[in-house]
C-alpha cells in the first residue's frame, strides 16, 4: 500500500525541495520504491536539486493533460534505481493543473511506488492545495523563525480542511520537520527552540535538521545530502526522519557535526 | 566584546514565542472569518446611520489583539447638529416617562 506524502510549509525558502530530495533519497536508499513529484509549476527546482535537470523531456503537466504517458515522464535516478522523479513544467503556469488530472496521476503513481512524495510550491494557492489534495500524510517544513511558524500554522489549517482525506472526515497525519536549526543559538535563547515550536504548532516531531554547510554543497552538485555526504549531521538527521516515516520509534536528537582537529582549530570543516 | 555584554544576554526567543502564541490564538479563531472587521464596520455603521446622519469616512475601527483580552475600538464622529436632531426625534417618538 503506497503512502502519498506532501512536503509543504506555506513560506518559501525553508527547505521543502531540499527535504523532499533528501527524504526521498533516504527512503530509496533503504530499499523502498520512491517517486518525488515536483508541483511547483513554472518554478521547478526539484530536478536541479536531484541533479536531473538535463534529462527532463516530459513533465507533470504533459501527463495531467494526456500529452505523455506516465512512464515517459518519469526520470529514474542514475545512482539509486529505486528512486524516480516526476518534474514540473517550467513553461506552463499553475492553471494547467486540473484537479481530475492530478487525481489520476497520483492514483497511477500509487500503483507503481511505495512512496509518492509531493514537493509543494510555497503559498496557499491552487498549486499548494493540489499538491496536498491526495496526501495521506504531510511533512510540514518549518524554520525556527516567527514568519515560518505562522505560515506553518496556516498550512496545518489547510491540511485539516482542504485535503481529500479531511473532506472524508479522516485525519491526515502531520509531521513537523524543523530545518536550519542551530542548537547553540536556541540554547542561548536567541532562537525559538524545539519545544517552543512544538508547543505552538502541536503536531508530532519528525526530525530536526541542523543548519549545515553540507546542505548547500549538496544542492550545488545536484546530489541529495543523504547520498552525497551520508555521514554529515544533516544527512543523519534525514535518515532518522525517514525511518520515523516508516513507523520506527526513535528518540529525536540534533545530530552534531563531526569536526576534525584541524577543522576545530581553524573554525571550519576540513574538506573531506 | 566588553565585560557588560557577558552579563547581558540577548534572549529574544521568549519574545518571539509569546508574540506567536497570542497571534495564532486569534488567527485560529478567525479562520474563514477574515472579513470580520469589515462586516462589523458595515453593520455598526448601518445601525448608527438609522438614527444619526454620519459621515462614513469619519468612522474608525481599531482592533488590538492581546492576552487575556482584546479590545475593539470604534470611533464615530457625529456632527453636533445631527446628534441634536436625532435626540429631538427620539424625544417626540417616545412616550413620556413618569418619574
Amino acid at each position: 500500500m503506497a503512502t502519498v506524502l506532501v512536503v509543504t510549509s506555506g513560506k518559501g525558502g525553508v527547505g521543502k525541495t531540499t527535504s523532499t530530495a533528501a527524504l526521498g533519497a533516504a527512503l530509496a536508499q533503504s530499499g523502498q520504491n520512491v517517486v518525488v513529484v515536483d508541483f511547483d509549476v513554472g518554478l521547478r527546482n526539484l530536478d536541479l536539486v536531484m541533479g536531473a535537470e538535463r534529462r527532463v523531456v516530459f513533465d507533470l503537466i504533459n501527463v495531467v493533460q494526456g500529452d505523455a504517458k506516465l512512464p515517459q515522464a518519469l526520470i529514474r535516478d542514475k545512482r539509486i534505481d529505486t528512486l524516480s522523479l516526476l518534474p514540473a513544467s517550467q513553461t506552463r503556469d499553475k492553471d494547467a493543473l486540473t484537479a481530475e488530472g492530478v487525481e489520476r496521476v497520483i492514483s497511477e503513481l500509487r500503483e507503481k511506488f511505495d512512496w509518492v512524495i509531493c514537493d509543494s510550491p510555497a503559498g496557499i494557492e491552487r498549486g499548494a492545495v493540489l499538491a496536498m489534495r491526495h496526501a495521506d500524510a504531510a511533512v510540514v517544513v518549518t524554520n525556527p523563525e516567527v514568519s515560518s511558524v505562522r505560515d506553518s500554522d496556516r498550512i496545518i489549517g489547510l491540511l485539516d480542511s482542504k485535503t481529500a482525506k479531511a473532506e472524508r472526515g479522516e485525519r491526515i497525519d502531520k509531521h513537523l520537520l524543523l530545518t536550519r536549526y542551530d542548537p547553540v543559538r536556541a540554547g542561548r535563547g536567541e532562537m525559538l527552540n524545539t519545544d517552543d515550536v512544538l508547543e505552538i504548532l502541536s503536531i508530532p516531531l519528525l526530525g530536526i535538521i541542523p543548519e549545515s554547510e553540507d546542505v548547500l554543497r549538496s544542492s550545488n552538485i545536484g546530489t541529495p545530502v543523504t547520498m552525497g555526504n551520508p555521514t554529515s549531521a544533516a544527512a543523519r538527521a534525514y535518515f532518522e526522519a525517514a525511518r520515523r516515516l516508516k513507523g520506527e520509534t526513535l528518540v529525536v536528537t540534533v545530530p552534531a557535526e563531526r569536526r576534525s582537529l584541524m577543522g576545530r582549530l581553524f573554525g571550519r570543516r576540513a574538506v573531506a | 566584546m566588553n565585560l557588560l555584554s557577558l552579563f547581558r544576554r540577548n534572549n529574544s526567543a521568549p519574545v518571539a514565542r509569546e508574540r506567536l502564541q497570542i497571534l495564532l490564538a486569534h488567527e485560529r479563531a478567525f479562520v474563514g472569518k477574515s472579513d470580520l472587521l469589515a462586516i462589523l464596520q458595515e453593520e455598526i455603521i448601518a445601525v448608527i446611520a438609522r438614527h444619526v446622519t454620519i459621515d462614513r469616512e469619519k468612522v474608525q475601527i481599531k482592533l488590538d489583539r492581546g492576552d487575556p483580552i482584546s479590545t475593539l475600538e470604534i470611533d464615530v464622529e457625529v456632527p453636533s447638529v445631527a446628534a441634536a436632531a436625532a435626540l429631538r426625534r427620539m424625544d417626540r417618538s417616545m412616550p413620556a416617562v413618569a418619574t
